[in-house]
């Protein structure tokens, strides 16, 4: 994915009608990729298929 | 009666006297609420120009709650004592800014958060609004609308965040009490960078109403103070179920101010290990080490999986927080504190099944820790790897690399509110050159455990808030 981040940005930017400024894309994209990274150790652990997720949370 | 314009009572020190000192004086007729409420609002217009912890300054109200409270219409356990709220707490007659610039052209609330209200019924009284990071999205302290937020014990140096000023007016002694909000690390890291003792209830515990949130699924509010006692009297007189909160547990009031002296007997106490050891600087290790053997907690505990825990809480809070926000970044991108606009931007960014994969990975982990309280009461953790970094750092070394300070200062306390648990963070002393704190973690609705333990560190000397020389 990092290598594609940037085509990534700018298609999801208007997609979501967000006004990237071009000055803005190098810290986006570092957030973005750090988030891609973290979300991959994330998706690494391996969970059954009907592990339940937790989007309305309970302590 | 006291005089309202007598001066405070001749030995109490209102800079730094705790809130259980200045109610006790309050109710016995030794020092007028209006007295301590008018030294609260001199030491603010003295100190507040360096540290620049408060963004609104309420001395009407103030006065005028503090003369209701003078002449017996509230009586209570806090009876005069300051008090103020980070700037996302809503209170009447102001925006709720919640560090934004956008925020501030909201129309003034109408009423109070619920927990003003119900500190105020205790006898407290709101002396005025908080600096904050920008929406909450932040550890450092930093805000380019309203001024960083400076540390009173090395003005150089962060507050953290994002409850920065009401970590930095705590530990500056402009008031007693303040209350932050905690979405991964918020009340705690101003705690650990202050000097503070920080409550972060189970999540549900205390009402969210009438605040503006950040991460619905994350989002925490609570008190910072100079010593336990007063977390616990704040605490006991905000608790309670609220329908305007979703989120917020019909449960009845569990007072832990009756059980905060029991001492630590019996009690099950490990220090976390592992991920928690991993990249803390030696002043973090000091701490835990100090209070381990001060407690004789000589387990230690892994916690499972608690850098993806760290990761999946990360993934969920950028996405969430990128939601919230989504039609002001379309909007209003240019009005946002760049560095939190980047982060939202890439937030709004991460594809649905990353998100979802994170939240599957958060029931798992919370089945996994909640099995750890079956053979222990609380667990003892780092609450920052380290200690205040300097104003404007952008980088620190953990553990042989080189990361951004801003979203890395939370390692510790995210994968802890990951799951709703509550944690009493709690100073060390003596301090390195800046304080630092340990987290004193507990299973889900157990508050009064971490508290009584908080409470004993502070009675074994171990812990306390160490008072800057401003």
């Amino acid at each position: 994915m990092p290598d594609h981040l940037d085509a990534y940005i700018d298609a999801a930017a208007q997609a979501l009608g967000i006004p990237v400024q071009p000055e803005w894309k190098p810290a986006v994209r570092a957030n973005l990729d750090v988030t891609f990274r973290l979300a991959a150790a994330v998706g690494d652990k391996e969970l059954p298929d009907d592990a339940e997720p937790a989007p309305v949370f309970r302590a | 009666m006291p005089s309202p314009r007598r001066s405070s009572e001749p030995d109490m020190d209102t800079g730094w006297a705790s809130a259980t000192e200045i109610a006790a004086a309050v109710t016995a007729g030794r020092v007028s609420a209006t007295a301590v409420v008018e030294d609260a609002l001199a030491r603010i217009t003295a100190r507040d120009p360096v540290l620049n912890s408060f963004t609104d300054v309420l001395a009407e109200r103030a006065r005028a709650r503090a003369a209701e409270v003078d002449a017996g219409k509230t009586k209570g356990p806090l009876a005069g004592v300051p008090f103020a709220v980070k700037n996302l707490f809503d209170v009447k007659g102001l925006p709720t800014r919640a560090g934004s610039k956008i925020n501030r052209e909201l129309g003034a609330s109408a009423h109070d958060q619920p927990l003003i209200e119900r500190l105020e019924a205790a006898g407290a009284v709101l002396v005025g609004a908080l600096n904050m990071g920008e929406y909450a999205y932040d550890f450092t302290g930093e805000n380019v609308h309203d001024g960083n937020a400076h540390n009173p014990h090395d003005a150089t140096r962060m507050t953290g965040g994002s409850s920065s000023g009401s970590g930095g007016a705590v530990a500056g002694g402009l008031v007693p009490l303040s209350l932050g909000s905690d979405t991964n690390g918020s009340i705690r890291v101003p705690s650990s960078f202050c000097g503070l003792f920080g409550l972060k209830p189970t999540y549900g515990r205390l009402t969210r109403a009438r605040s503006f949130p950040f991460v619905a699924s994350l989002d925490h509010l609570g008190p910072l103070a100079r010593s336990t006692r007063d977390l616990a009297l704040a605490y006991d007189a905000m608790q309670g179920p609220d329908a305007e909160d979703p989120v917020c547990a019909d449960r009845p009031v569990e007072p832990v101010m009756p059980a905060l002296t029991r001492g630590v007997d019996g009690l099950r106490i490990a220090v976390a290990s592992g991920y928690f050891r991993k990249g803390a600087f030696p002043e973090a290790c000091v701490a835990i080490d100090r209070v381990a053997a001060a407690l004789r907690a000589n387990t230690e505990i892994e916690i499972p999986e608690a850098a993806r825990a760290r990761a999946a809480a990360y993934v969920i809070t950028a996405s969430e927080g990128a939601s919230l926000h989504l039609d002001r970044l379309r909007a209003r991108a240019g009005d946002f504190d760049p560095a939190v606009r980047d982060r939202l931007i890439a937030g709004a960014m991460i594809p649905a099944p990353m998100v979802t994969a994170a939240q599957k990975f958060r029931r798992w982990y919370r089945t996994e820790v909640l099995k750890l309280f079956e053979k222990v009461d609380a667990i003892l953790a780092p609450a920052t790897p380290c200690t205040a970094p300097a104003i404007g750092q952008q980088t620190f070394v953990l553990d042989g690399v080189e990361l951004p300070v801003r979203p890395n200062i939370g390692i510790y306390t995210q994968p802890i509110s990951f799951i709703g648990l509550p944690v009493v963070a709690v100073p060390m002393v003596p301090m390195p050159p800046m304080p630092i704190a340990i987290q004193v973690i507990a299973a889900p609705w157990r508050e009064d455990v971490a508290l009584r333990i908080a409470y004993a560190l502070e009675q074994a000397g171990v812990c306390a808030a160490p008072r800057p020389a401003l």
